[in-house]
C-alpha cells in the first residue's frame, strides 16, 4: 500500500513570521486536499533564509506557542517544517520539527553549516551534534537540512541506524549558469539524490524552495527519488509548486532484498577504523598495521 | 555532458571561448524573476531605465519590459551636444522594438552650467559629470514609486569601468553577473536589433571614444581573462602558463585589484558597539509580518 505524501515548494517571506505561519497553513490545506500524509517544506520555511542578525530576533524555543498554529495543524496532516530554534542554552539553531498528531515529535538541528562561497550559517548559528531516526509517515526516517545532505556521511549514518528514508530540506541556491550547460547546483542536487536513494536504497525526499533573498534565487526542483533510483516525482525549477507524489515502503524490501547493500554493510567496521583515526578508543580486536 | 564532465574539461586556453557560454533561456528566465520578486518586495511596480543605444541598456529594457509591461518601464535617453547621433538612432530603435515609450532629455545644460566655469576640464572628468547628471534625472523621475535599474556588467563592474554614483549607480543590477560578450548572447535572444548588438561598445562620453579603445583590449580577451581568475580562481601565473599574455593577464588583475573601492559600499569609521556595514547586518529584503 502507498502513502501519498506533498512537498511545498514556497517562497518563504524574510523575517516574517507570521506572514509564514499563515502560508503554510494554506499550503497545509492544500497538501490535505490532495489527501496527502505528510506536507515537507523547505529549510527554514517559517522564517526565510539569509536572515542575519534577524536569526536572533526570529527564534523561538520548539515549544514556543508562536508554532501552536503548526502543531494543531498537524492533528490532520504530518507537518515537517523548519525554524530558527533557540534552544535551553540560548543557542541557536536551523531546525527543522515532525509535527504529527498535534505535537513536535521530533526536531533536527543542522549540523553542517555553511561558510563558503554565499554561505555564512556559521556566524549566525550553533551546529546541531545528532542524527537520529525517528518515525514519520513514511517510516524510520532522518532529517537531513540542505548542506547536511552534501556529506557522505550523514545520508549514510542514517541508513546504517535504520533509516528506509531521507527528508532533505533545503534553501538551495540557485548558480553556475555558464560552463555552456544548465544550473550547476540543479545537476549536483539531482546526482546526490539520486545517488544515496539507488546506494543506501531509501527514499530520498528533496524539499527545496523558490523565491529570491538579496539578489539570490532559489532554484527549487523538489524530487522524491525512490530506492530503485527512479524519480518518481520532480517540481518545476523557479516556481511555486505542490509535489504529490506516491510513497511505498514495500519497495525498500524488495529493494533490499534485490540489492542487499545496507544488510551487509559493516558499520562496526567504520567505527573502529574512525575512532583508531580520531584517536577515541583504541579496540585491542583491531589489528594494528604492521611496517 | 553533466557539469561535471563539462567542468572539468574546461582548461585555460586563450583560444577557447566556450567557458562563457550561457544557456541563455535560463538565465531570461531568473532575470526576469529577478526583477519581479525584487521590486515586489519593495512595493514598487515601476522602474527607469537610461538607454543609451548601446546593448547593455537594451537588453535591459527589454527585460524590463517584459517583466513590468511596457507601459510601467521609463526609458530615457539622455544625450551631451557631444553624442553621437547613431546613439539616438539606436536608442530609439531599441525602445520601439520593446514598445517602451522613450523620453530625451538633453543634459547639455545643466552640464555645462558648471563645466563652463572651469575652462578646460580633462575628458574622464567631464564624462564622469555628464554620467552622475544622467543619473540624477533617472533617480529624480524614479520618484515616487519607481526604482532605477542598473546597466552594468560584470566586465565593466571588475575593471572598475564605470563613473561612481553615475552609470554605477542603481536600486537593481540585472546584468551585472554576465560578462560582456555573455550580455551580448543575451541581447541576441531578447531581441535586440543586431545593429545595436555589433556595434563597437562605447560609453559616448567623447567623440570617437570606444570602450575597447580605451581600455587596450578586447573585451572577448578581458571576459576569458576575468572568467578564469574570479569564477575559476585561477592565479595569474596559472593563466601565464596556459599561454594568455603575461602583460594583460596582469593588468587586468591589477585593474580588479586597484578598483575594488568602487564595488563595495563606503567604509564607516568603527566606533560603537554596533556599526551599519560591520556588525548591523540585516537583510535587504527583510520584510514585515
Amino acid at each position: 500500500m502507498t502513502v501519498r505524501i506533498a512537498i511545498a515548494q514556497c517562497a518563504p517571506a524574510l523575517g516574517a513570521f507570521k506572514r509564514n505561519v499563515a502560508m503554510h497553513e494554506e499550503w497545509i490545506g492544500r497538501a490535505q486536499s490532495a489527501r496527502a500524509r505528510l506536507v515537507v517544506f523547505p529549510e527554514l520555511s517559517l522564517t526565510g533564509y539569509y536572515l542575519k542578525d534577524l536569526a536572533g530576533d526570529i527564534a523561538c524555543a520548539a515549544d514556543d506557542e508562536r508554532l501552536g498554529p503548526i502543531a494543531d495543524a498537524s492533528r490532520r496532516i504530518d507537518v515537517c517544517a523548519g525554524f530558527v530554534e533557540r534552544a535551553p542554552d540560548a543557542r541557536l539553531h536551523i531546525a527543522q520539527g515532525y509535527w504529527s498528531g498535534g505535537r513536535l515529535v521530533h526536531v533536527h538541528r543542522k549540523v553542517y553549516l555553511p561558510t563558503y562561497g554565499i554561505f555564512d550559517d556559521g556566524r549566525y548559528f550553533g551546529p546541531g551534534e545528532r542524527f537520529d531516526v525517528f518515525e514519520s509517515a513514511i517510516g524510520p526516517s532522518g532529517l537531513a537540512i540542505c548542506e547536511d545532505l552534501w556529506h557522505v556521511s550523514v545520508p549514510y549514518t542514517y541508513a546504517a541506524t535504520g533509516a528506509t528514508v531521507v527528508l532533505s530540506p533545503a534553501s538551495s541556491p540557485g548558480r553556475g549558469v555558464a560552463e555552456g550547460g544548465d544550473l550547476g547546483t540543479a545537476e549536483s542536487c539531482r546526482l546526490m539524490d539520486r545517488f544515496y536513494a539507488q546506494y543506501l536504497t531509501l527514499y530520498v525526499l528533496f524539499a527545496n524552495r523558490v523565491g529570491h533573498e538579496d539578489g539570490i534565487a532559489f532554484w527549487g526542483g523538489s524530487e522524491v527519488v525512490a530506492p530503485d533510483g527512479t524519480v518518481v516525482a520532480r517540481a518545476p525549477e523557479f516556481e511555486e509548486h505542490l509535489l504529490v507524489a506516491e510513497i511505498d515502503p514495500d519497495l525498500v524490501a524488495r529493494e533490499r532484498d534485490r540489492n542487499p547493500l545496507i544488510r551487509d554493510e559493516r558499520p562496526d567496521l567504520v567505527q573502529s577504523h574512525l575512532a583508531r583515526r580520531t584517536g577515541l578508543v583504541r579496540r585491542p580486536d583491531v589489528a594494528v598495521e604492521r611496517s | 555532458m553533466s557539469v561535471a564532465e563539462r567542468i572539468g574539461a574546461i582548461r585555460p586556453d586563450p583560444s577557447d571561448q566556450s567557458p562563457l557560454r550561457i544557456d541563455e533561456a535560463l538565465v531570461r528566465k531568473m532575470l526576469v524573476a529577478f526583477l519581479r520578486e525584487e521590486t515586489k518586495k519593495s512595493g514598487h511596480r515601476r522602474v527607469v531605465v537610461a538607454v543609451s543605444g548601446g546593448v547593455d541598456s537594451a537588453a535591459v529594457a527589454a527585460l524590463a519590459a517584459e517583466t513590468f509591461g511596457p507601459e510601467n518601464v521609463t526609458a530615457l535617453f539622455l544625450p551631451y551636444r557631444t553624442s553621437d547621433p547613431a546613439s539616438r538612432e539606436h536608442a530609439r530603435l531599441a525602445a520601439k522594438t520593446f514598445g517602451v515609450a522613450l523620453e530625451e532629455i538633453d543634459i547639455t545644460p545643466q552640464v555645462d552650467a558648471y563645466l563652463g566655469r572651469l575652462g578646460d576640464v580633462d575628458r574622464v572628468r567631464r564624462g564622469n559629470k555628464m554620467a552622475r547628471e544622467r543619473k540624477s534625472i533617472e533617480y529624480d523621475r524614479a520618484w515616487p514609486d519607481g526604482l532605477v535599474l542598473g546597466t552594468s556588467n560584470k566586465t565593466e563592474l571588475l575593471l572598475g569601468y564605470g563613473t561612481r554614483h553615475g552609470d554605477m549607480a542603481c536600486d537593481l543590477n540585472p546584468v551585472g553577473d554576465l560578462y560582456k560578450t555573455q550580455l551580448r548572447e543575451l541581447a541576441v535572444i531578447l531581441g535586440v536589433p543586431e545593429v545595436i548588438v555589433r556595434k563597437a561598445p562605447s560609453a559616448d562620453l567623447w567623440e570617437g571614444q570606444t570602450d575597447e579603445g580605451e581600455l587596450g583590449f578586447t573585451y572577448a580577451q578581458a571576459d576569458l581573462i576575468l572568467y578564469h581568475l574570479v569564477d575559476r580562481r585561477l592565479r595569474p601565473s596559472e593563466l601565464i602558463a596556459a599561454g594568455f599574455d603575461a602583460a594583460l593577464v596582469n593588468n587586468i588583475r591589477e585593474k580588479v585589484r586597484r578598483s575594488h573601492y568602487k564595488r563595495v559600499m563606503p567604509l564607516i569609521a568603527k566606533l560603537s558597539l554596533r556599526t551599519v556595514g560591520h556588525d548591523f547586518l540585516y537583510p535587504r529584503d527583510w520584510e514585515a509580518d
